[in-house]
């Protein structure tokens, strides 16, 4: 959802006509897929619980999406960057969840790894087009590279609910997506000319609801309505 | 798909409602229709989305409903996602109406990784039918489409991507 939000910021703002209407079209396969695990956690749930209140309604600490995808628009290679690194891990990640034995689970993520696979093919063609292109934009891709690379550890840090989750076969492998998330950054870096930083340090966190001072801005955006007339609908 | 006799005529009513999106097609040629159950006046039609986000939805859901009302019913929606929407579910009909508004139909999934990696020309132009055709964009006006020019004719069109 968070990164649905980031995208949809560039509604209107994109470089060319044609890469505003793909990224927010990417923004709105994002948020079919999150509405679809949101309206299952609300019916697991019960009570009064809804999908808006899950999404609009919960205090920083309590989201746990990791820190790359709150990271803002800071430029295009930014946008690209960022986008690339989470597809890469998303399509191996939903590619585990569709062997849930939680049978929404699964039909969700077989339905948006399709949809995904879109993403990364998109997201893998600008990496390599600005990365293998001018002396400028190689450089700018670089420099992205170099400062969004360090949110990706997070992606494979098993909490206890992952770690629950796997056990008894419902969540992901966190493993195996590591594995494949490598497979394509090297891939693609490659052949985009760009370096892959060496550092092993990692900034995590959010998984844990720790978050960089970019969710705020975020979420005053995100929640001003529901927050200013509770319970609106559209 | 299974429905009995006597109420084959609900079908017929649903040939009336189409995507708000691609007009000419009805939800039966988009294949998004997956069951329709009834009992006495009341109507349950299950529903697949072509794309997690369609926002072509909702629409459709209170169209159905709408449509059916007009004839006595009434009807409940329901949303699956399994077994996902492929365009495979699109009807030869659908394909050719798609055609006839312009829009090129699916290809198959191995030609339609090749067209949309720019490896091969396949794709065909619904304005003069020339198959140079170059892909402008992988995401159209909508998640379901592609953009694509004729270098021929120079007419640009809509290319509905596999899935």
């Amino acid at each position: 959802m968070i990164l649905g939000h980031r995208l949809s910021e560039l509604c209107g703002h994109g470089p060319s006509l044609e890469t505003d209407i793909a990224l927010t079209n990417i923004s709105l396969d994002l948020f079919g897929q999150v509405r679809s695990y949101f309206q299952y956690a609300a019916e697991l749930k019960g009570e009064e619980l809804t999908e808006d209140k899950i999404a609009f309604l919960r205090y920083p600490n309590q989201y746990r999406n990791t820190l790359l995808v709150e990271q803002p628009n800071k430029d295009f290679a930014y946008v690209i960057v960022r986008q690339f690194l989470f597809d890469a891990f998303h399509k191996p990640f939903l590619e585990e969840l569709s062997e849930s034995l939680d049978p929404q689970i699964a039909a969700i993520a077989k339905k948006s790894v399709k949809e995904v696979a879109y993403h990364l093919r998109f997201s893998s063609q600008w990496m390599i087009r600005l990365g293998d292109g001018t002396k400028e934009s190689h450089a700018k891709m670089q420099e992205a590279v170099d400062y969004l690379y360090r949110f990706c550890g997070e992606f494979f840090e098993e909490t206890e609910i992952d770690k629950e989750m796997k056990e008894n076969k419902i969540g992901a492998d966190l493993d195996q997506v590591k594995e494949a998330f490598f497979k394509t950054v090297k891939e693609v870096m490659k052949e985009a000319t760009l370096e892959i930083p060496e550092t092993a340090w990692h900034q995590g966190g959010g998984k844990k609801g720790i978050h960089t001072e970019q969710l705020g801005y975020i979420l005053a955006d995100l929640q001003y309505m529901q927050r200013t007339y509770p319970d609106m609908k559209w | 798909m299974v429905i009995a006799e006597q109420h084959k005529e609900i079908l017929d009513f649903l040939y009336e409602v189409s995507d708000p999106e691609i007009p000419v097609l009805s939800i039966m040629d988009m294949g998004i229709v997956r069951s329709v159950e009834v009992e006495g006046n009341q109507v349950k039609v299950t529903i697949t989305p072509t794309y997690s986000g369609c926002p072509a939805m909702d629409v459709i859901g209170d169209d159905i409903i709408r449509a059916l009302k007009k004839r006595g019913y009434e009807t409940k929606i329901k949303l699956v996602l399994a077994p996902a929407w492929t365009t495979d579910w699109i009807t030869d009909e659908g394909r050719r109406k798609l055609e006839e508004y312009g829009i090129a139909a699916p290809l198959e999934v191995s030609a339609d990784k090749k067209a949309l990696m720019g490896e091969k020309k396949m794709v065909t132009c619904t304005n003069c039918g020339s198959k140079n055709t170059i892909m402008v964009s992988q995401f159209g006006s909508t998640a379901c489409k592609a953009l694509f020019k004729c270098q021929d004719c120079l007419e640009p069109f809509d290319y509905f991507k596999c899935l």
